[in-house]
């Protein structure tokens, strides 16, 4: 709360909008969001642990609570899947990378519901003065994300089609194969590779981005008095419970194109 | 907001979750999940199964049970029918034997009035006899027959 303390407004938020970097090496590029990726990890390490550990034991005879929990996830997932991936073996990547993609992007994003500065005061204590607890928050995460997907879809488009099949749709699709058509083929699929890894990832940055930032807005509200605190809260638990749904479909919007971004690399013009 | 090295090192620790769920997470819940729909879907044929040889055990039971009725009705009929046979014939029987019987009788009777009839002739014929004895005991002359008579025991 910046009640107490001298932070002025913009202060406030300045100061939950900055990341724990960490610098290794000379230049802007050469350092790590350390919050970023510890968090990251350990909501992965989390979230697909808890699978594990209930898919180690899973039994094919009447599953329980948990296990039921954990088939309706995958088999939702492998539903999802299974409707826009028709190329091979879903089984083999892409529905457990599926999977891995929605799990994790739920949870990081799901970190928007902790109480930031609950979570970032002791934080302060122990020395980490800035801790931003959102990796999806970070447009390095998610760029981190869409452009692994990005390779993925390169990497299959070649395996699918060969190298050379791949350079040649470059050139001669979509419009045709007239050597008059190249240069807008290329132009064409040059914007569509720069644009799919873009909106990919901004899209999911922008949503959760501007969660936090709203959520800051009301939490320095809270810190003005009784009425803000009333009203920030109510207002706060208002958009905590939209931003349920906001969490849910942008994860649910990133899973399905990757999937879709991987298929489609296997579709032959 | 700016692009720095933490984009390396989420996207090697994505890499490591795509890896861990592609080897260690996926296979063992499709497994399970596969494992579970073969058998539904063999307890669901098995019961289609059961359902279609009770069926036909069904109609098996339904056919002896009209097989069996309808041997019985004829069974039934036949027995009827040899009741009647055997009724008739008791009555021809019995009626044959009151015939023979009142035939004996008739011949029986007939005899005994022939019987009747000679004793009554043998009766009259004495009678006769001894009513003609006596007249000619009265009409006898001694003399008149002594010519006879000594004829007679000449004739000895």
């Amino acid at each position: 709360m910046a009640a107490g303390t001298e932070l002025t407004p913009s202060e406030y938020i300045q100061h939950h909008l900055t990341f724990f970097e960490k610098p290794i090496g000379d230049g802007g590029f050469w350092t790590i969001n350390i919050d970023s990726v510890i968090t990251a990890a350990l909501l992965g390490v989390i979230g697909l642990g808890f699978l594990w550990w209930v898919v180690r034991s899973a039994t094919s005879g009447v599953p329980g609570k948990r296990q039921a929990f954990v088939e309706l996830l995958i088999e939702f997932i492998d539903d999802q899947v299974k409707g826009v991936f028709h190329h091979g073996d879903r089984n083999r990547f892409v529905a457990p990378a599926a999977l891995t993609v929605f799990v994790w992007v739920v949870l990081m994003n799901a970190m928007d519901f902790l109480p930031i500065d609950i979570i970032t005061k002791p934080l302060g204590w122990i020395g980490l003065h800035e801790w931003r607890p959102v990796p999806t928050a970070d447009v390095n995460t998610t760029f981190a994300l869409s452009l692994s997907v990005w390779l993925l879809m390169i990497g299959f488009a070649i395996s699918a089609k060969g190298f050379f099949g791949w350079i040649h749709e470059l050139f001669c699709a979509p419009f045709g194969k007239n050597p008059l058509l190249w240069p807008a083929n290329f132009l064409f699929n040059l914007v569509e590779y720069i644009s799919k890894p873009l909106s990919h990832s901004l899209r999911l940055f922008g949503n959760m981005y501007a969660g936090e930032i709203l959520f800051l807005l009301l939490w320095m509200w809270a810190a003005t008095g009784l009425a803000g605190t009333i009203f920030g809260s109510i207002l706060g638990l208002g958009w905590a419970i939209f931003h349920i749904l906001i969490v849910l479909l942008q994860a649910y919007i990133f899973m399905m194109l990757t999937v879709v971004y991987v298929a489609m690399a296997h579709e032959h013009h | 907001m700016n692009i720095n090295l933490t984009l390396l090192a989420q996207a090697i620790v994505f890499a490591a979750f795509i890896w861990f769920t592609v080897k260690f997470v996926w296979p063992y819940m499709l497994r399970a999940i596969e494992t579970r729909q073969k058998t539904i879907a063999d307890g669901l044929a098995a019961a289609e199964q059961g359902r279609r040889s009770l069926e036909t055990s069904t109609h098996q039971a339904e056919e002896a049970v009209t097989q069996a009725r309808r041997r019985a009705a004829e069974i039934l009929a036949q027995a009827e029918k040899r009741a009647a046979e055997l009724v008739d014939e008791a009555r021809s029987a019995a009626k044959e034997e009151g015939n023979r019987e009142k035939a004996a009788a008739q011949a029986e009777i007939e005899q005994e009035v022939t019987r009747a009839r000679e004793q009554l002739r043998d009766h009259v014929a004495s009678l006769a006899v001894a009513g003609a004895e006596k007249i000619l005991r009265r009409e006898v002359d001694a003399k008149a027959h002594a010519d006879l008579l000594e004829s007679i025991k000449r004739q000895l």
